[in-house]
């Protein structure tokens, strides 16, 4: 018996599972017709490979991956592609996302399977770059994109999270129960992938059959089945690392910083059927439950309209609405025409009777059953007062953002308070509010870039001209000098004279600076700035030229204001690189102990200034290179 | 904002339900009160219900509030039935009147109602009554008082007496004043102490009470137990140096309402600090300094000042005192 660790907090709600748990994973009919909608994970949505009218088989790729967190999208029968446009999307803010409809002609007919038969010679990177094209994400709920949680190795534990805490759901608990060497087989990929030194397998203890198949499966691989104590919300992925290795593993770190890595047992699961048999993930386990009459967990493909599935489990009469996913996390559906989607594990049919609807809100009275419940040991009572008070800083600094939504506190509170929509409310905003002063402070660094650039090209522009006129005036002289002293022209001393003549004269045509004109300025000192006139003209063509041969546009190209993170990330690189280049040269310049241009003769910009612009244009492209690779590391729960 | 993200279950409990636990764990203390004083207090519960469901209503209304569904919490009448357990038994209908609509109005309802309020009402209307009435508020009633029913009822409305009776019964002090005049006036320790158990046997209700709320989850322990411990850290130790001049800390614990408000008024958790900790240093500070004044101050007993005064603290200790958050070290924010 290896030691557990309790995590604080948590809830013993009803269980509510026996109802779907009872009966075999059915397989949902064949729906004649699906809507896949392409958002099917937490980034973009993907982008369709495929138009109207084409046929396509079952398992063949129908929308290609857009970005990193994005997910590569599979037709889930064979079918005819009979639209691409916005559906019903299983979201709760009931807007409608872009799918793909396909009319299936019922053959069910595969695409030629590649399965990684070599998967065990293949190395971490190989496993993960066939994940992607297969399109697994979590199915705990989150949908993070699997690979991007197989970038490490070494790793000290590769947590299974069969915890599977919400009541009512049990699509795990069955798939444990029946499939158990499959997801085995999923996990010794997944081990492989990431050379983890052990395997535990957690689950929670009111799953005895789960818990015997599993071990039984598990012995001849050597990983560990740990049964842990009943508590919601032991299957956050957090939690469960917490209770299995003792390790606490606080929000924006990353689980692999403290060398674990969790996996939902349907990803695993689902992982195995991708590289065992070639299937990319196109179908799921849903448990259909609530005031129903025939509870059951059904295998759907995903885009199955969600009304046909619910009618398998014959919902009540006096059933309102459907909740996706289960009582604690899950949202009500805005509208059943949506098709399934990965994440959907399952659908929770609300009746008054078996759900009476939350008495009225009473005042808080700090009774502080909310603290707790809390599983991270937040002090809601104080984050309800300060959302409801729109104080979001001090929200943060109460640390909102630690919060994992998991509603122990909303459920305990004998207010009858919705805490946990104060906190989506209160993270929402403050996340409105980082989005506008991006904006801003993006809109200013676009205006100051442009001041500086302005001011550059005019300097640059003057200098052309002086160089020009310069040359010109020297040529001129050098040309009255040979035709006023031809025959002497070898004597060096007259020579000399005649050059510093010339210089002279052609530092007086070529004045285009008025204080040259009133200022006795001596030669030396004309000719140097001459010189570093000339000199900075060249670095410029030469900068030109390595901009130009660097594909880099000179100057940002004017922006829409509906720009994505990448577009923006590049565009504040540029931006940086052209101020470092500029910044180079300045450098130099002074290093040299040359006196710098000459100053711009408007008020504009000094070199301290676009120094600290460059600096702080730099600073922005760090800080958001940064933020997009903390957001990618971001660890979702399965 | 919409509820279409809620948590779909949740416990049954509301408000009220607590509330009505609390009063259900009063019980036995007033029954025991009821035996060893008379029914005079049945009078003053009534008395201080009807009157804080009067000064809600009118309130809740005046300030634009829906009044059913805050005065179905309850917690005026929890307020009410602290404060006619804490004044004498046998105090005129007006003293009881005058400290609930004070409790209610002014210390509940100006600061925001239920969950508002920084101050424990109860106590607040407590000190308002010592602070103005002093005499009126230390004539306790003698324990084995002769008075039956009617005369008891009689006294609390029209103060008078029928023919025959002790008003000097009436008039005697709570045991706590007698014992700070008396030493003070430098007589022997002995000779001032209670002569009954019936105080001691009205704890008792408290404590069985407390324990069921604490059974119940209603109230924490930290907060009753560090009271307590906060009495006897100062009484133990000047009883065991001076016990001709300091009172045994059983003294302390039984008499004047000490399990009382363990119990019942330093658990309010809206006046009260909402973290382990800080509930900890709150009950801790309450014990302390109710000793102190007790003791070495000029009112008899100290209580409530004890109360009013740490609920000052508790912003500052519900601020000092949050727990780490999950994975994080302590004392980072």
């Amino acid at each position: 018996m290896m030691p557990l660790f309790d995590f604080p907090g948590g809830i013993h709600p009803p269980e509510n599972k026996a109802q779907s748990s009872a009966t075999p994973i059915r397989q949902a009919p064949l729906p004649p017709q699906l809507h896949v909608a392409l958002r099917q994970s937490m980034g973009n949505a993907a982008r369709p490979c495929v138009a109207v009218g084409d046929r396509v088989a079952k398992g063949q790729l129908i929308a290609t991956a857009d970005g990193r967190l994005s997910a590569a999208v599979h037709a889930p029968t064979s079918a005819v592609v009979s639209a691409i446009a916005p559906q019903p999307f299983a979201h709760p803010s009931g807007l409608p996302e872009l799918a793909i409809t396909l009319d299936s002609d019922g053959e069910e007919r595969w695409i030629e399977r590649q399965p990684l038969h070599d998967w065990a010679q293949r190395s971490g990177a190989e496993i993960r770059d066939f994940l992607a094209q297969m399109g697994i994400v979590g199915l705990g709920g989150a949908v993070f994109p699997s690979h991007l949680k197989l970038g490490v190795s070494q790793l000290e534990t590769l947590v299974i999270n069969g915890a599977e805490c919400e009541p009512y759901i049990s699509c795990d608990d069955r798939l444990m129960r029946e499939r158990a060497d499959a997801i085995c087989d999923g996990i010794a990929v997944t081990h492989h992938a990431l050379q983890a030194r052990q395997v535990l397998i957690g689950i929670e203890d009111n799953k005895p059959q789960a818990i015997a198949a599993m071990q039984a499966a598990a012995a001849m691989h050597g990983y560990r089945v740990v049964a842990v104590p009943t508590k919601y919300p032991s299957g956050g992925a957090k939690q469960l690392i917490h209770v299995l290795t003792g390790k606490a593993i606080p929000h924006g770190v990353r689980a692999t910083e403290h060398g674990v890595q969790c996996f939902n047992v349907a990803t695993v699961y689902a992982i195995g059927r991708a590289v065992l048999h070639g299937e990319p993930l196109i179908s799921r386990i849903v448990t259909l439950t609530g005031a129903v009459d025939a509870a059951a967990n059904v295998e759907a493909l995903i885009g199955t309209p969600l009304a046909s599935l619910l009618a398998l489990a014959r919902p009540h009469h006096d059933s309102k609405e459907v909740v996706m996913g289960g009582p604690l996390m899950g949202f009500t559906l805005p509208d059943l025409a949506a098709g399934l989607t990965k994440a959907g594990n399952c659908l929770l049919v609300k009746s008054p009777a078996l759900f009476p609807p939350r008495p009225p809100a009473q005042p808080c009275i700090r009774c502080g059953d909310c603290a707790s419940a809390c599983p991270v040991s937040l002090q809601p009572m104080d984050l309800f007062w300060f959302a409801k008070a729109k104080n979001f800083d001090k929200a943060q600094q109460w640390q909102l953002f630690d919060c994992i939504e998991c509603g122990a506190c909303s459920y305990v509170c004998p207010s009858q308070i919705p805490l946990v929509d104060y906190y989506r409310f209160a993270k929402s905003e403050i996340w409105g509010a980082e989005r506008d002063k991006n904006a801003a402070n993006l809109a200013r660094q676009r205006h100051e870039f442009r001041q500086f650039r302005l001011q550059r090209d005019k300097t640059e522009k003057a200098q052309r001209l002086a160089d020009k006129a310069a040359q010109a005036a020297a040529r001129q002289a050098a040309s009255h000098s040979a035709a006023a002293n031809l025959a002497p022209a070898a004597d060096p001393k007259q020579a000399a004279i005649a050059a510093a003549m010339a210089r002279a004269a052609a530092q007086r045509e070529a004045a285009p600076l008025p204080e040259q004109h009133s200022s006795g300025l001596n030669d030396a000192k004309q000719a140097a700035i001459a010189a570093a006139m000339a000199r900075a003209a060249a670095r410029k063509t030469a900068a030109d030229e390595a901009k130009a041969a660097s594909g880099q546009p000179p100057t940002p190209p004017p922006q829409s204001s509906g720009l994505d993170d990448a577009k923006q990330a590049a565009i504040a690189a540029a931006m940086a690189r052209a101020a470092a280049r500029k910044n180079a040269a300045d450098e130099a310049k002074a290093a040299s102990g040359q006196p710098p241009s000459p100053t711009p003769q408007s008020s504009g910009l000094d070199d301290a200034k676009q120094a600290a612009i460059a600096a702080a244009m730099a600073r922005a492209a760090a800080r958001k290179a940064a933020a997009d690779q903390a957001k990618a590391n971001q660890q979702p729960d399965s | 904002m919409t509820a279409i993200h809620s948590t779909h279950i949740a416990k049954p409990a509301t408000v009220s339900t607590v509330m009505l636990k609390v009063l259900a764990a009063l019980l036995p203390g007033i029954a025991l009160s009821v035996y060893c004083n008379g029914i005079g207090i049945l009078l003053q519960l009534l008395l201080a219900s009807l009157t804080a469901l009067g000064a809600e209503a009118a309130m809740l209304r005046l300030r634009g509030v829906p009044v059913w569904p805050a005065l179905k919490d309850l917690s005026a009448i929890v307020t009410a039935w602290l404060l006619a357990l804490s004044l004498p038994p046998l105090g005129g209908w007006w003293m009881i009147v005058v400290a609930t609509l004070f409790a209610i109005i002014v210390a509940k309802q100006l600061y925001g109602g239920l969950g508002n309020n920084p101050f424990n009402p109860a106590m607040a209307g407590f000190a308002l009554m010592v602070v103005s009435f002093p005499a009126q508020m230390a004539q306790w009633g003698s324990p084995q008082l002769p008075l039956d029913a009617t005369a008891q009822w009689q006294w609390i409305f029209l103060h008078t007496l029928a023919p025959g009776s002790v008003p000097d019964a009436i008039s005697s002090a709570t045991p706590l004043d007698v014992l700070k005049t008396g030493l003070r006036q430098g007589q022997a320790l002995a000779g001032l102490l209670p002569q009954s158990s019936a105080q001691g046997l009205i704890a008792l209700g408290w404590l069985v009470g407390g324990l069921w709320l604490w059974r119940q989850k209603l109230i924490p322990w930290q907060t009753p137990v560090a009271m307590l411990a906060g009495l006897l850290t100062l009484a133990l130790p000047l009883w065991l140096w001076q016990p001709a001049q300091y009172a045994s800390p059983l003294l302390h614990l039984l008499q004047g309402g000490t399990l009382l408000a363990a119990a019942f008024i330093v658990t309010d958790p809206v006046s009260g600090a909402s973290t382990p900790k800080g509930r900890l240093i709150f009950g801790f500070g309450v014990g302390l300094l109710t000793y102190v004044i007790r003791v070495f101050g000029n009112f008899p007993d100290g209580i409530a000042f004890a109360v009013l005064l740490m609920n000052m603290t508790v912003p500052l200790l519900d601020q000092y005192t949050r727990p780490a958050v999950f994975g994080h070290r302590k004392g980072r924010s």
